[in-house]
């Protein structure tokens, strides 16, 4: 595995208002880890991705995605990541391969690149039929995973997830990270938010968040271990209690 | 470019899609234009009016059937006093009273001009005027009748008369509808392109959809012409079926180029929905973007000269016009359909639309923001 | 019932949080009442004539400077061939042009008959019309004046009397227009919206499965915007007081009351438009398109009813604001008691009933699926 690092936060700060939403957030991120970044809600974590992605800027600090300021030119970081956010986001109102259409093409994609990719992709799925089907009528396991798929489907460095499996069932979450699995296999590195602990263990590092700080990061083996606990549910409720 | 066209399709693909979408821009505004133009009518007839006559002579039994055979005015019945006449005044039988005092008929033959009164229900104040002014004129003819039959000698005293004549060009019969289709086009085109666009925006940004959008590389001018030109298109197509209507229900005269036309619509939509996207951007959600809306629309439409002529506005509402664009698209709609005004006449409003156009179009990209 | 009172705060706190739209609730009457009041009136002024003289002679040019300072016209210019009238016409700035016939000043010192044409840009008919009108009261004023008097001209005069408005004072009209169109506004849009964005944002089934029965749901969302339409109203009767003068001559009790029960027809419509409607597009498409445009055009408002086809003086009979307009001028204009009104109310009142019976009854089918 490379060690290149792809993601790079010093002393990010958020403010609304008087309200700190990141406090000096201080990570890195190497290029194909899955990285995960784990807290409650209101935790910070959302605020976070928002401003890696360009979404959002930064009070203070910097963030280089990719190689790029992050909060001088979002736009410039916009080429290079894919974004799904726990809000549904492929359009109810089109069909799945209008979906992949629309987002291919923005990504400056030509069509005929678009059709035999979106081919391979839903005959990898199995899901050929759908195609044509709207969104709208498309079983909400099925959206996720798909919308996870738009969202790489430019082939990006990275892929932002933001709380990807929330309201999904355990089945469908495993099946989720398979294709989470799979872009990091295939060479993407993948930044996830999640307030489920054992999904944390899935992840190459992850990173604890509380309050808008950083409590505690790592590789989940070495977490589990420096804690003195057997799963990272309890490194979770410890790190929670010390604060 | 192609960032664009991909996003064009997709809107056209929604549009399509959306039930409500093409009853509401085509079949609903279609009836309203028939309805408004049927009930936008400034003419009076029928007005309902009582009579209350104290002579009871057949001067005032002739000057009676003159306004019951008149077709403005259509008798409601005749009351005994003063008190019963203002009764259907209260209740709504009737709009005008005509009073004749008693000796009306003993002071024409003496020469003493009597007077009839007329009790005008005041409250619409313009209806009131036109009736006011058909009862005169009646009574006017009635006076010219009395005159002719006691035959007063000529009053020349050396002078000639001026004889006055007048012929009213594009409109000889003076119909009311030809003048209003015009003005519920301009209507029709502003609220399709307008209202449907910056809901359509704000929707996004409700469903949370706009967010997915926003993380692409897709710049903002992509974005906002990827809104504007699927309504801008819809906007024209809508200004072609009501064109198409207006003629066929109203004939109305289409005198000027259509070309010249098709061209100011363009560049004013550009205008309208740059406005719109950028009420749209600072908006957050739909009954927001539709309230404001509606307080700009209400306030253009009114102050375009739609019923009432600009010229005769206060000053202050002159130059509330300078940047109204509907009293723009207003005033060159009608130049061009009804008096076939040329691009001579009217490459004025085109820079001024143009100039507009480029200003809002830089305001909504400058507020719309891809990132809080 | 603190489960209801926490429903209407909840409400109560949804409208206020919004202040955009808040204002625009009460900057819209406003606007709406100044615009009438002062900028769409019949005022007939500053209308542009060009002048067509093939004779310019003192006759000639005193006519001229009697049109002109009129108030009503103003000189757009000199023509001074047949082609320039058209010409003027398309450029739009001239709304009549005055021609005079080459000698017209000779012809009326010789006693003959001198011509005159006024030639109107018909486009606008009732700028045309009037401008004939007042043009031509004005050369027979002139006309009269080198005549001298004449004897004898009029044998019966006429002695008008503008009853409930002596002053002809607009406001009489557009005030009570504005006060049902804006209630309309806020009681049928505002509501229809409200209930179908929450439908849209799933936050309606969080209500609907409380214990709350459908009639306590209804009325805790209706609740507040009673309030904001009753004080929109008051507002508007303040304005159309205190500025235009308009008097509340019958019994402003019975002018309230009329009040409510006009608002709650109006939310009744509101509720029942949000029960059928699927989405916010589709509740403000139907509110737009079934009650504000024809509350403005149909209801008397503006143009009366008594000109329309027969066809659409029906469909204005199904207009709630129709006969709300008529109550509000007979209350306030024409100071009649409930008698004169009867009619009217009772014809709203059935109409509440029949809005408000369907409105529950959708909501309650929808609850029990």
């Amino acid at each position: 595995m490379e060690t290149e690092t792809i993601i790079e936060v010093k002393d990010l700060v958020k403010q609304f208002g008087r309200f700190v939403a990141n406090d000096h957030l201080n990570f890195s991120v190497k290029t194909g880890e899955i990285f995960g970044f784990l807290g409650a809600n209101g935790a910070g974590k959302t605020t976070a991705i928002r401003i890696l992605c360009g979404l959002s800027a930064p009070t203070s600090g910097s963030v280089f995605v990719a190689g790029i300021d992050a909060s001088r030119y979002p736009e410039q970081v916009k080429k290079s990541i894919g974004y799904m956010c726990q809000r549904f986001s492929l359009y109810e109102d089109l069909t799945v391969f209008e979906n992949i259409r629309l987002y291919g093409g923005v990504y400056g994609m030509s069509l005929k690149e678009i059709r035999i990719k979106s081919d391979e992709l839903l005959k990898r799925l199995g899901i050929d039929d759908l195609r044509d089907r709207l969104i709208g009528s498309v079983p909400l396991g099925w959206r996720q995973k798909l919308a996870f798929s738009v969202a790489i489907f430019h082939q990006p460095k990275i892929v932002f997830l933001d709380e990807p499996t929330g309201g999904v069932d355990p089945i469908t979450r495993r099946q989720f990270w398979d294709l989470i699995y799979e872009a990091g296999r295939a060479g993407i590195t993948v930044f996830v938010t999640t307030h489920y602990m054992d999904e944390a263990e899935y992840c190459d590092r992850v990173c604890i968040l509380s309050e808008g700080k950083i409590q505690a990061m790592g590789n989940p083996v070495e977490l589990k271990k420096s804690f003195g606990v057997k799963s990272m549910d309890e490194v979770f409720v410890k790190v929670a209690r010390n604060v | 470019m192609r960032t664009i066209a991909v996003l064009i399709r997709k809107e056209f693909t929604q549009i399509r899609r959306n039930r409500i979408m093409i009853p509401a821009m085509i079949v609903a505004p279609l009836i309203q234009m028939i309805i408004l133009v049927y009930a936008a009518n400034m003419n009076m007839r029928d007005i309902d009016f009582a009579i209350l006559d104290e002579d009871g002579s057949s001067s005032s039994v002739n000057l009676i059937s003159k306004y019951s055979s008149s077709p403005f005015f259509s008798l409601a019945g005749s009351v005994n006093s003063l008190d019963d006449a203002e009764k259907l005044l209260r209740g709504d039988k009737a709009d005008l009273v005509i009073h004749i005092p008693a000796n009306f008929e003993k002071n024409i033959l003496n020469q003493d001009r009597p007077a009839v009164q007329f009790l005008v229900n005041g409250i619409n104040s313009a209806a009131a005027v036109l009736t006011a002014s058909y009862a005169q004129n009646i009574l006017l003819d009635y006076n010219k009748q009395l005159l002719a039959s006691f035959s007063k000698p000529s009053v020349s005293q050396g002078f000639g008369t001026i004889q006055i004549d007048y012929s009213h060009w594009y409109n000889p019969d003076l119909d009311f509808k030809i003048f209003m289709v015009p003005g519920i086009l301009v209507i029709l085109v502003t609220l399709v392109g307008w209202l449907l666009m910056s809901l359509n925006v704000v929707r996004e940004k409700e469903l949370g959809t706009i967010e997915q959008i926003n993380v692409t590389p897709v710049k903002k001018y992509q974005f906002l012409l990827g809104k504007l030109i699927p309504f801008w298109i819809l906007a024209i197509v809508e200004l072609g079926i009501g064109l198409t209507l207006g003629r066929l229900l109203f004939h109305v005269p289409i005198l000027g180029s259509l070309g010249v036309l098709i061209g100011f619509t363009a560049v004013y939509l550009i205008t309208v929905l740059g406005f719109g996207l950028f009420i749209a951007a600072i908006s957050e959600t739909q009954q927001q973007v539709m309230f404001v809306n509606f307080f700009f629309v209400m306030v253009f439409i009114l102050m375009s000269g739609i019923f009432t002529p600009v010229e005769s506005m206060p000053d202050w509402a002159h130059y509330v016009n300078l940047i109204n664009p509907l009293s723009y698209f207003m005033r060159v709609i009608r130049m061009i359909l009804l008096k076939g005004s040329g691009f001579a006449d009217v490459w004025k409003d085109f820079l001024s639309m143009g100039i507009f156009g480029i200003l809002m179009i830089s305001l909504a990209v400058t507020s719309y923001r891809k990132r809080a | 019932m603190s489960r209801f009172t926490s429903l209407v705060k909840k409400e109560f706190n949804h409208i206020f949080r919004d202040r955009r739209t808040l204002l625009i609730l009460f900057g819209i009457p406003i606007m709406q009442i100044l615009i009438f009041g002062y900028v769409v009136n019949s005022d007939f002024k500053n209308i542009g004539i060009a002048v067509f003289d093939k004779s310019d002679d003192t006759h000639t040019r005193k006519i001229l400077t009697k049109v002109f300072s009129s108030g009503y016209f103003e000189f757009a210019g000199n023509i001074h061939d047949e082609e320039g009238i058209s010409s003027e016409f398309k450029t739009g700035r001239v709304k009549a042009v005055l021609v005079f016939e080459p000698g017209f000043g000779d012809r009326i010192d010789s006693g003959q008959q001198a011509n005159l044409q006024i030639i109107t840009d018909a486009s606008d008919p009732n700028v045309a019309n009037t401008a004939v009108g007042y043009l031509s009261g004005i050369i027979r004023n002139y006309q009269a004046e080198i005549v001298g008097p004449t004897v004898g001209q009029m044998m019966v005069d006429a002695q008008l009397r503008m009853v409930f408005n002596e002053n002809l004072i607009s406001a009489y009209m557009f005030v009570p227009g504005t006060m049902a169109l804006i209630l309309m506004l806020i009681s049928a849009l505002l509501t229809s919206i409200s209930v179908t964005r929450e439908k849209e944002l799933g936050t309606l089934e969080v209500i609907l499965v409380s214990p709350l029965k459908p009639s306590q749901i209804i009325i805790g969302k209706v609740t507040p915007y009673v309030l904001l339409a009753f004080c929109n109203g008051l507002m508007i009767l303040l304005l159309g007081h205190f500025v235009f003068g308009l008097p509340v001559s019958g019994s402003i009790v019975l002018l309230l009351a009329e009040l409510l029960l006009y608002i709650t027809l109006s939310l009744s419509v509101g509720i029942l438009i949000s029960t059928i409607a699927k989405s916010q597009q589709v509740a403000m498409f139907a509110s737009l398109f079934i009650l504000m445009l024809p509350t403005m055009l149909l209801s008397g408002f503006i143009f009366p009813i008594e000109n329309m086809p027969l066809a659409l003086q029906w469909l204005s009979a199904c207009l709630p604001p129709r006969w709300f307009i008529i109550i509000l001028k007979d209350i306030m204009l024409k100071g009649n008691g409930l008698a004169y009104v009867w009619d009217e109310t009772l014809i709203l009142l059935v109409m509440t009933a029949i809005f408000l019976f369907a409105a529950i009854r959708k909501f309650s089918i929808r609850l029990k699926v």
